[in-house]
Order: C-alpha cells, then sequence, then structure tokens
C-alpha cells in the first residue's frame, strides 16, 4: 500500500495550473526542429508565388474553382480530396507506428506557433528564472513595457496566419487591395479575426495545454504506438539508480547509474513532462530532452544517448524487429500508394468537358404522328478548360436514329455547366426491343487545337409490344 | 462546525460532518467564470440588438408581442431581402423577355434556357394537373410533348389556346348512325389509324364522308380543312385520323366507337367526352385572368420546347 499511495503523491497531472517556462538549449533535435518548423513558411509566402499569370494556389470559392498550378479542378473531381485525406490521415498513422508522434514534435502549427511564441518571449522577458520572476513582480513601467510589447507581437503574428490563410483563397493581390480599405466582404474580415484571436489565445495562452486536453490527434496517435515504436525514451537500465554528482566521488567506484539527477530534461520540456517516467501523454515527442541529456553526459564524460530515440523492444533487450516484417508497415503503404495512385490518376486524366445525360421521365418517350417514337434528353455539358468553348453532340445507336436540337454547336462558357435539350426519334419498325442503348458524343476543339470528347451512355425507350 | 479545524491547509469551509466529511472551497476556474459572464453579457446585448423578450398584453400598446431589438431585424424583413435580390436577377431578363415575342426568345439560347427554367413553375402550377408533369398527357387530356396538335403546334397557335382556351366539339351520332355503321365506322378509325391513313376500308371512307364526317376532319381524314398561302392551317380542332395518336384514351375500337355514338362536349348527352381547355389569359369567361401575358408567352416557349413545337 505504502508503494501506491508514494505513487500516488507522485503522480501530478498539468492542467495549467502553472506556465510551463521551458529552458532552450542547442542541439541536433534543435535544429531539426527548426527546420521542419521552417516548412510553415510556405504557408505565408506560398499565395505569392504565380503561375501563368494568376496565383498557383488559389482556392476560389466564390466561383468553385480550385487552381494547383496548371491544373483547374473543380467540385466534379472532389473525389481526389477525399483520397488526399486518406493519404494524410494514413501517413500521420504510420509516422506514428515508426516513430511516435513527429507529426506533434516537429511540424504540427501548435508546437511550432507555440515554440516562436517563446522564442519571442525569451527575447523579450530573458530566460526562464526570469520569466518567472518577471510573472511574480509588481505591474512597474518595466514590466508594462515588455509585457504590451511582447502581446503586440503575438497579436501581429496571430494576425499574420490569418491573413495569409484568408490569401489562399481570396487571392494575395485582391487581398492587400481590399483588405486595409474595407474592401473585402464580412466573412475575410470574420476569418482573419477568428486566426488572430486563435492564434493569440492558442500558441500565447493554452500552449501545450492544447495537446493534453483539446487536440483529439495526441490521444489518437498515442495508441498506434507499438513496442517496435522508435520514441525518445529513457534508458533505465543505464540510468537508474540515479544519484547526484558530488565532489571527491570517483567515476570508477560510482553505485549510481549514469543519470546525475540534474532534471535539464525536465527544465527543456516544452510540456512540462518528466521523460524518465517512461512514454505518456503529455510526451510530443520533440526529442529536446535528447539534447539537453547529451549536453549533460558530454559535461559529465558519460556517454551520450542515456535519453535517445529507442524503441521499448530495444530498452528492454529485445530483439528489434526489422521495419519490413511488420505487417502495419505494409498495410499502412499499400493504402499510401493506392490513394496516392488515385490522385495521380485523378490529375492526369482530368478532362476538358465533362457530359452527363439525364433522361426525360414525364413521359419517358412519345409516340409522333408518323408513328416513330421520340424521347427526350436533358445534357448537361460542363466545361472545365480555361475558354469558353463550342461543343458538338452527336448520338449513335445500334438502330438509324435522327438527333434534333443539337444542330448548332453549343456554347459553353467555362467553369460552367450548360444545359441543353435534344430529341432522338427513331422509326417505329427500327425499335427491336423496349429499350436501346444510346450513346452522346459531345466533341470540341481547344485552343491549342487538340480535340477532346466526352461520352456519355443512356437509354432510347419505346412502347413495349 | 468544530472550533479547532483538524484539516489545515487544505482550503475547507470550516463544515464538518462525522469527523472527517467537510465541505471544500474549491470555485470554479477563473476561465469558466469569465466564459459565464461573457456569455451572459452576451445575452443581455443579443436582447438589445435582436427580439427576443416577450411582452405581455398589458405591457403594450398592442398588446402584447416581443421586444423588437434597436437593429430592426425581423425574420420577415430577411426574406423579404432575399426575395428582392432573387427578383434582381430576374429583372435583367424579364425586362428583356417583356419586349420580345416568343419566336424571338426562342432565337436566343441564354434567354431561352432561362424561360424555361422560369416557365417550369409556372407549368407545374397551372397545366401539369392536366397536362402531366412533363407534358406527358392523362386520359382525357392531350400530351403535349409529341408533335400531334389539334389546334396547331407554332408559338403563336399555342399563345392562343392558353389565352383564349380551347373548347371541341363533336356531334353525338347514337341517333343518326345504326349499330352496323357506327361499327363500321369505329372499325375504319382503327384502320387508319395502324396504317397511317393509308388502309381505310372503301366502306369506311364512305360513310364518312355521307355522314358528314369530313366537314370537321377534313377531306383528308387528317383534321385540316385548308391550307392557307403562307403555310398555315385551318382546323376547328377535329382530331387527325390519319396518324396513330389517340385524343381519347386508351384508342382503339371501343374509344372511338364511343367518341362516335355520344360526340365530345355535347349538351344533354350522358356519356358524352369532355373535352374543355380552359383560358387563363384576360379574355372573358378566363379563370379571372390568372396568368398575364408575359407568363403565357414563356409558356408557350416552354410548352414549344417540350419536343413538339411546330
Amino acid at each position: 500500500m505504502d508503494e501506491l499511495y508514494a505513487e500516488a503523491h507522485h503522480w501530478e497531472v498539468n492542467t495549467g495550473g502553472e506556465t510551463i517556462h521551458a529552458k532552450r538549449m542547442p542541439g541536433k533535435w534543435r535544429r531539426i526542429k527548426w527546420l521542419a518548423a521552417s516548412v510553415w513558411l510556405i504557408f505565408f509566402l506560398g499565395p505569392y508565388v504565380q503561375w501563368n499569370g494568376r496565383q498557383a494556389v488559389l482556392f476560389d470559392i466564390p466561383n468553385r474553382q480550385y487552381h494547383l498550378f496548371g491544373v483547374t479542378v473543380l467540385p466534379q473531381d472532389f473525389w481526389m480530396l477525399s483520397l488526399l485525406l486518406l493519404f494524410f490521415a494514413i501517413l500521420l498513422a504510420v509516422a506514428t507506428a515508426l516513430a511516435g508522434r513527429v507529426y506533434c514534435g516537429y511540424f504540427c502549427f501548435q508546437t511550432v506557433w507555440t515554440d516562436v511564441f517563446t522564442w519571442i518571449e525569451e527575447r523579450l522577458e530573458g530566460s526562464p528564472p526570469q520569466r518567472r520572476k518577471l510573472d511574480k513582480a509588481p505591474v512597474d513601467a518595466r514590466k508594462l513595457r515588455i509585457k504590451v510589447l511582447k502581446h503586440a507581437i503575438w497579436l501581429v503574428i496571430g494576425f499574420l496566419t490569418g491573413f495569409s490563410f484568408v490569401a489562399w483563397f481570396y487571392g494575395a493581390g485582391p487581398l492587400w487591395r481590399d483588405f486595409f480599405v474595407g474592401g473585402a466582404n464580412a466573412a475575410v474580415y470574420a476569418s482573419v479575426a477568428l486566426f488572430t484571436f486563435g492564434t493569440y489565445l492558442l500558441a500565447g495562452w493554452l500552449r501545450e495545454q492544447v495537446c493534453f486536453w483539446l487536440c483529439p490527434y495526441a490521444r489518437i496517435q498515442g495508441v498506434m504506438l507499438d513496442k517496435s515504436t522508435v520514441v525518445p525514451a529513457y534508458d533505465v537500465a543505464r540510468g537508474e539508480p540515479r544519484g547526484r554528482v558530488k565532489k571527491g566521488d570517483l567515476e570508477e567506484t560510482r553505485t549510481t547509474g549514469d543519470c546525475v539527477d540534474c532534471n535539464q530534461c525536465v527544465a527543456v520540456c516544452p510540456t512540462g513532462v518528466d521523460i524518465r517516467n517512461g512514454q505518456q501523454e503529455g510526451c510530443i515527442t520533440c526529442g529536446l530532452c535528447i539534447d539537453a541529456c547529451n549536453a549533460v553526459m558530454d559535461k559529465v564524460g558519460r556517454p551520450r544517448g542515456l535519453i535517445r530515440y529507442a524503441s521499448l523492444d530495444e530498452l528492454e533487450g529485445q530483439s528489434v524487429k526489422p521495419m519490413l516484417l511488420r505487417p502495419r508497415v505494409w498495410v499502412y503503404t499499400a493504402i499510401l500508394a493506392l490513394a496516392l495512385s488515385g490522385i495521380i490518376y485523378g490529375l492526369s486524366t482530368l478532362a476538358a468537358i465533362e457530359l452527363k445525360v439525364l433522361h426525360e421521365r414525364a413521359p419517358l418517350y412519345v409516340q409522333l404522328s408518323d408513328g416513330s417514337i421520340q424521347n427526350k434528353y436533358t445534357l448537361k455539358i460542363l466545361n472545365k478548360s480555361e475558354t469558353d468553348l463550342k461543343v458538338e453532340i452527336s448520338a449513335e445507336a445500334p438502330v438509324p436514329l435522327t438527333l434534333m436540337g443539337a444542330e448548332e454547336p453549343i456554347a459553353v462558357k467555362h467553369g460552367e455547366v450548360t444545359p441543353a435539350i435534344v430529341f432522338i426519334k427513331i422509326g417505329r419498325s427500327d425499335l427491336d426491343g423496349e429499350r436501346l442503348p444510346v450513346t452522346f458524343v459531345a466533341t470540341t476543339q481547344l485552343p491549342d487545337g487538340t480535340q477532346v470528347s466526352a461520352e456519355r451512355e443512356n437509354a432510347f425507350f419505346g412502347p413495349s409490344r | 462546525m468544530a472550533e479547532h479545524n483538524p484539516f489545515p491547509g487544505e482550503n475547507n469551509t470550516g463544515h464538518f460532518w462525522d469527523d472527517n466529511i467537510r465541505e471544500l472551497n474549491n470555485p470554479p476556474p477563473q476561465w469558466w467564470m469569465i466564459a459565464l459572464w461573457a456569455s451572459l453579457a452576451w445575452f443581455i446585448l443579443y436582447g438589445i440588438l435582436y427580439p427576443m423578450f416577450p411582452v405581455l398584453p398589458w405591457q403594450s400598446q398592442e398588446g402584447g408581442g416581443f421586444t423588437k431589438g434597436i437593429l430592426g431585424w425581423s425574420s420577415i424583413k430577411e426574406y423579404e431581402q432575399g426575395v428582392e435580390q432573387v427578383e434582381e436577377v430576374r429583372a435583367q431578363y424579364e425586362d428583356q423577355i417583356a419586349g420580345m415575342s416568343a419566336e424571338e426568345i426562342l432565337d436566343d439560347p441564354g434567354l431561352t434556357q432561362y424561360t424555361l427554367a422560369s416557365a417550369k413553375v409556372l407549368f407545374g402550377d397551372y397545366c401539369s394537373a392536366c397536362h402531366g408533369s412533363g407534358g406527358q398527357g392523362n386520359p382525357g387530356y392531350p400530351v403535349l410533348a409529341d408533335d400531334n396538335w389539334l389546334y396547331g403546334g407554332s408559338l403563336a397557335k399555342i399563345q392562343e389556346s392558353i389565352t383564349n382556351g380551347r373548347k371541341g366539339a363533336m356531334t353525338a351520332h347514337k341517333d343518326v348512325l345504326t349499330e352496323a355503321q357506327a361499327d363500321t365506322l369505329a372499325n375504319w378509325v382503327v384502320e387508319m389509324a395502324e396504317t397511317q391513313g393509308e388502309g381505310g376500308s372503301d366502306a369506311g371512307w364512305k360513310l364518312y364522308n355521307e355522314k358528314g364526317c369530313n366537314a370537321c376532319h377534313g377531306a383528308e381524314a387528317n383534321g385540316v380543312l385548308a391550307e392557307l398561302p403562307d403555310g398555315s392551317i385551318v382546323t376547328v380542332g377535329a382530331a387527325n385520323l390519319r396518324d396513330s395518336i389517340w385524343r381519347f384514351r386508351p384508342g382503339g375500337y371501343e374509344s372511338a366507337k364511343h367518341t362516335i355514338l355520344y360526340g365530345v362536349n355535347q349538351p344533354g348527352v350522358e356519356q358524352t367526352r369532355d373535352a374543355v381547355m380552359p383560358a387563363f389569359g384576360d379574355a372573358a369567361g378566363s379563370l379571372d385572368g390568372k396568368l398575364e401575358p408575359d407568363q403565357i408567352k414563356k409558356l408557350a416557349v416552354y410548352v414549344h420546347s417540350l419536343g413538339g413545337g411546330q
């Protein structure tokens, strides 16, 4: 029982009662963290990239056109989006299975923005002890100046975040032109405001609390780990029993483990956990404790890697399963490949025009004065190309037919669906059943001279005999 | 209540029961309280800006109702604004259509598209009850999607039919024809229909001309009385007997014989065929002038495009 109580006493849940002021130490993983974070510059600078005289990537929601460099995707091709989402979801899963919460630790916007915000805090307020002191100090001119400046900078970053986000949808040029003179619409201002305060609140105030209590990914990712997942881990066998280095102790005769109980791994942790307690929900596997521990080990002359990227199997001395022998790697890879090939197939076969045919149902067919049977069809021609097109319609069936209503080519504006009503007439004697297959073909010539066509199968109905 | 606090330093209120049960002072977190007060402020602000609180009968001049809010917003106003927006979009087309003939509309693909979409609603409201949602007709009511027209299938004729209505007439022949003669004629009508007018028996043709059927159905039995130099035709709405389309379903011998014996729209004749198209225009005897001329114009374009316009 005593052990249980000791454990219970030791157990502490981070509920944000105290701000985590993490120490910053240079190192390999710190560098990697900055490198990964810098990928987010694309988010800020991407909207300014031009392609063929237009913003390279623009999600034009009002016009329902999504420009990705040379490709324009319309809502009709949105099935590719679901594949893309599948791809990233599985990528998250496979990354987690192999190396834990790498997304959380290096790339997640919550982590990156918080990291930048605390970096600014450190520039302005100083090291963690100085910050704690400043927090406790009474408000004076200096504290006010520092705090106001810090929050102002945070808000500016928040604003830039919102502004850049909206630029992907509104267009960077028009946004700069309209935003500051009140010319953009309410949705734009609302989005920017939401992002500004959301960023300020989440990265400035809530920080690791988001990872602890708000983020569903954090919880999902945690359960996808297994014993062969490589995560930052404390080598218990090597480190324990931990003990402080005392002056005069000889390295050769010490009875303690390698851990010198300096608490540096806890001091640098942005979520305030103690990695020596093992893998836990608060750990975003950012590797900063590895940097800290290695620096200390160098100082005391013990080998590096007391805290290192290792799997549970490895730490327990079990044989480490090669990556390629793990079935989940294969399953995940197969799904990834499938989703990716679907997207590539979709993007490479984006047709310039699309044809849909709706058969009139009331009446299904009519008999004409000369005894022939007529069916009515509504064609919907979608022009996915960049220019307006003239589309010619033809129809084929196993028997001779007359197509009416498509004598003139149909003008179809780019990015729009144009309906056209056509009729097919088949002589009564030619009709050899209640139902005949009919194939409609829409043909057009693109400005560069290439001929493209779209086919659609439908049916011709007649009276039963 | 205990004078001595056996659990110091745990922030209790000093209320104890059974030695160790005590009330702790654990206030809700600050963010929670902020959210509570913010919600309350929101509620009050909302109540000032928007209609919200009920007003009891003795509290207001109008005898009840609700507070109106200082923004003056109401759902009916929002609806009216929405309608205005739609009308604005429609106006640019409607203005064009107002000054055009039905033929001119049909020559403009964009306007035709608008007209078809807008007239679809009119057709659903005023026409489909009898003629079916797609003009497929109903027993007793003609198909509008075929190319068979009793009164002509040009835009002008269709407009005329909708505006003034139509009422056909055919004499009842039950007292004029013997049973055998009625039989012969009914069989002849079927023969004509099945052979596109080529196979009618001579006995039938003889009766057709003798009994005066040709006065309305025409010398050729195609419903045409005369063809004018401009290509238009003169009819009284009598059916074309040379095609295989039946005015009164299901068609065939029984249908034909019934129509011959009892006629169409004959007052005082039981079992006579009813065939009345009401007038929708502003003319006398219309259904209170239900449709404006522009609406009739749009409907004419719609009906013309159903499949058999001429």
